[in-house]
């Protein structure tokens, strides 16, 4: 058979960088393949994606060296257009790539470009629709949608076109846990309907391989550092060596001293043979024992009875109440719309309760106004560039003092140990433009830590993040955690930063508070994750298939067994 | 989120089935038919049949309201200062002189004047119901396909429906990115005085722009990856087929305007005069 993607002796560089991203690429992929390509971020996946598409060059110059054909055509040359009718691509940002005022507009957009006319139009609108089951929204508009929805009406798409290739670039990163298992089962499943060769680019392996993949390609510093079947890779040491998490039910039989052999279908918890590796999990688990609980005792939050609603008859969040005690690393986890933004708007004043109690330090904070409640909590908003407004870093850093009108001396003094403590001193005097998305990150930190607040509010604080980059914030706000003694508080999708970094989730639900406890009892509860739209761990699955009862339990020691060995490689 | 100031509504009326293209050239004609026209017979009419147009099109007044009274305020402006700054301009149009009072700073008030105003007046009331119609009774994803009908390029119209597309969006950033930054202690508040606060918006306008250039740029990705410029021309998902009533409004309108015209020049120029 001819391969439907071929790349030889590929090399691409843009005009922007010194170094070539891609090297010496040989690849072939076949017509009605299903391939996952990982890497870390930097690596050169999405630029050897944004190759297959045309983007590069055609949108991002660069230079080429080598053959690339895409059914039969050099991409660059057909250019962005040309390659539009053999590659749909559907880019990350679900709400960023909604074009159209509503769904049917964004589905008939392609078509529109093309003049076709207007029935016929219709017509494939509909069909579209179908296959994505979003027919009864067709006339919605793309704020009505929920995340799950937009990615639906995002592959509808591309699918209007007679596509050959899918190509879905990180499918996964702005999704809550279980809209983004319905996601890949959807991939799955319209790339069967359609008989299309479909390429996922993620670096969530585990929940990429919810679904069977024929082929994992690894990419690492540009070049392919393993293309083979997924068994192969998960039992080989490429992942560790890119840096990519590789799933948690594999971490822990590893752990518990075996070794993984690729016959057991290591790919998928659901399929794996676990049979060599029972005794030694459940001897791994009676012999571990927990790190006993850190406890917590002063009172710095407290919220009681808490309502609000812009229409009384719709209540946004209904009688919550919760306690957060100082020095704790807390999660609050929920579904879109499930009121974790609004919860944190009414904490920091920027919209006032219906009825309920916030306390701060045991003291109520309603006559605190919006800059006065700033200087007890700080909030952290997810991109960086939603915060940063001065050029160079330390202006930045001293914005929060200057506007408070404390003497520059002071300020001086305090800018120079929040950037210490940052890791932000020798590039002091950069400007902000200059640095990479986790040191903008620390800068956005280092402008709210300056105010010493008692507690710190972050709003999605590894968002978009691979594994490496991911374990260097989180392990920098461990360290503020345990030096400082500061209390953070994340609203976060992540499962694995609840579980690994938080001692307790607050779960919201439809504007209630459905639990409050230990990640690892709510992510081994199937009734909460269902409702919170989260996802039990694979370690659940594992504990039941190996007949230990106590699930939480085991994804506990799990845990502590994982932070007290927990070596990162950083070369 | 903030209420719209003029917003449509899904109604099921002559008008609303109407193409958004009809409606915006009715409104075009209108206009420039209110605009030559100083005949106050011809404006009469204009204004009773307007009216009556926009009745049929059941329109509330919740969707217009704030929108109309700020075009009462800016018409009794707009009076005012023609009558300050030219008081005498209807007695040299209608050539005759009708006193009617003494006004203060030896200013006279003449009936030419008055009435001359009085048709200024009307002018705005003409031209208003014709840009609500259009405006609340054409469906947003209908206005680009109705811009590029009467002949916008297509890759301008479309900028019309992508604008509308990121205004809530934008909104929700500017909202998100000014609470984050008060609680940074850079307020917005009427506590700041106006060189604060002018030096203050920068710290919300440079986040906003940057996070907004992001935006763009996945979209334009978004766009050109779906073809968008693809083609000379393009064809429009929400654009509608002119059909029966449609042809009848544009000639019906064409024919009004041309007898509008003639009727107003039959006397020699554009103004009616009953001073004479």
């Amino acid at each position: 058979m001819e391969p439907i993607i071929e790349f030889k002796n590929f090399c691409f560089q843009y005009d922007s960088q010194t170094e070539p991203t891609l090297l010496d690429i040989n690849l072939k992929i076949y017509p009605k393949e299903r391939v996952l390509i990982v890497g870390p971020s930097g690596s050169g996946k999405s630029t050897l994606a944004h190759c297959i598409n045309a983007l590069n060059p055609c949108s991002r110059p660069g230079k080429t060296m080598g053959t690339l054909k895409v059914d039969g055509v050099d991409p660059a040359k057909a250019g962005v257009f040309g390659m539009s009718r053999i590659v749909g691509t559907v880019l990350q940002d679900t709400d960023g790539q909604f074009i159209g005022l509503t769904v049917a507009e964004d589905i008939a957009f392609a078509l529109e470009n093309d003049a076709v006319l207007q029935e016929s139009m219709k017509r494939r609108v509909d069909e579209v629709s179908e296959l994505i089951e979003m027919k009864p929204f067709l006339k919605h508009s793309p704020t009505a949608l929920s995340g799950g929805q937009k990615q639906r009406v995002s592959m509808g798409g591309v699918l209007v076109d007679d596509v050959k290739i899918l190509l879905f670039d990180e499918p996964l990163a702005n999704l809550d846990p279980s809209t983004g298992k319905n996601a890949i089962s959807l991939i799955e499943e319209i790339g069967q309907k359609r008989d299309v060769t479909v390429l996922i680019i993620e670096h969530r392996l585990e929940d990429a391989l919810y679904r069977d993949v024929d082929r994992i390609i690894v990419v690492g510093e540009g070049r392919i550092v393993y293309d083979g079947t997924p068994a192969d890779l998960l039992c080989s040491n490429i992942l560790n060596e890119q840096g990519i998490r590789e799933p948690l039910y594999l971490t822990a039989i590893k752990h518990a001293g075996c070794e993984v052999s690729p016959e057991d279908h290591p790919e998928s918890i659901t399929k794996m043979n676990l049979s060599p590796y029972r005794d030694a999990l459940r001897n791994w688990y009676e012999h571990t024992e927990t790190v006993p609980k850190r406890i917590h005792k002063n009172e710095v939050l407290s919220v009681s009875d808490l309502c609000f609603s812009y229409k009384p008859e719709e209540p946004v969040l209904k009688n919550i109440s919760f306690t957060i005690y100082e020095g704790e690393m807390l999660s609050l986890v929920g579904k879109n719309g499930a009121g974790k933004t609004t919860l944190s708007s009414l904490i920091l004043g920027f919209i006032a309760p219906t009825s309920g109690e916030i306390k701060l330090l045991e003291r109520d904070i309603t006559p605190l106004s919006v800059k006065e409640r700033g200087e007890k909590i700080g909030l952290v908003m997810q991109s960086p560039n939603q915060m940063i407004s001065k050029p160079m870093i330390r202006d930045e850093v001293a914005l929060g003092l200057k506007v408070r009108g404390i003497p520059e001396e002071e300020i001086n003094k305090r800018v120079e140990k929040v950037l210490k403590i940052c890791g932000l001193w020798p590039f002091r005097n950069w400007p902000v433009g200059a640095l990479s998305f986790g040191q903008k990150k620390r800068v956005s930190i280092a402008s709210i830590l300056v105010l010493e607040p008692k507690i710190l509010i972050l709003d999605e604080p590894t968002a978009g993040q691979d594994y490496r980059h991911y374990t260097e914030i989180m392990e920098f706000l461990k360290e503020l955690n345990q030096t400082m003694g500061l209390t953070i508080v994340m609203i976060t999708h992540d499962m694995h930063l609840m579980l690994e970094y938080t001692d307790r989730a607050i779960v919201l639900s439809d504007g209630e508070l459905i639990a409050d406890d230990h990640p690892a009892k709510i992510l081994t509860d199937k009734e909460i994750c269902e409702r919170a739209y989260l996802k039990e761990t694979s370690l659940y699955e594992l504990s039941v298939k190996c007949g230990i009862e106590e699930a939480d339990s085991f994804v506990e020691r799990f845990i502590s067994f994982e932070r007290e060995n927990r070596k990162w490689a950083d070369d | 989120m903030g209420r719209r100031l003029i917003s449509y509504e899904e109604k099921d009326t002559w008008i609303h089935r109407l193409s958004g293209f009809t409606k915006l050239f009715f409104f075009l004609l209108w206009c420039v038919t209110s605009a030559l026209t100083f005949d106050t017979r011809v404006l009469i009419v204009m204004l009773i049949a307007g009216v009556a147009i926009f009745i049929s099109s059941k329109t509330t007044w919740k969707q217009v309201g704030g929108v109309f009274q700020a075009i009462l305020l800016f018409m009794v402006l707009n009076l005012l200062f023609i009558f300050i700054f030219s008081p005498y301009e209807g007695t040299g149009i209608y050539g005759t002189w009708t006193e009617v009072c003494k006004l203060p700073f030896g200013v006279k008030l003449t009936a030419e004047q008055l009435f001359y105003e009085f048709n200024v007046m009307l002018k705005y009331f003409t031209v208003v119901p014709s840009v609500f119609i259009f405006l609340v009774t054409t469906d947003p994803s209908e206005f680009a396909a109705s811009l590029n009908a009467i002949g916008v390029p297509y890759s301008i119209a479309y900028s019309v429906a992508i604008t509308l597309r990121y205004i809530p969006d934008v909104q929700d950033d500017f909202s998100r990115i000014r609470n984050a930054q008060a609680a940074r202690g850079i307020e917005m508040g009427k506590k700041a005085n106006i060189f604060d606060r002018i030096r203050r918006t920068a710290n919300i306008i440079f986040p906003l722009l940057f996070s907004t250039m992001e935006r763009i740029d996945t979209v334009s990705n978004a766009m050109e990856l779906r073809g968008f410029g693809k083609k000379k021309k393009r064809t429009w998902y929400a654009g509608k087929k002119l059909s029966i009533p449609d042809y009848i409004v544009i000639v019906s309108s064409l024919l009004f305007m041309i007898a509008a015209l003639l009727f107003t020049w039959m006397d020699g120029n554009r103004f009616y005069n009953p001073f004479i």
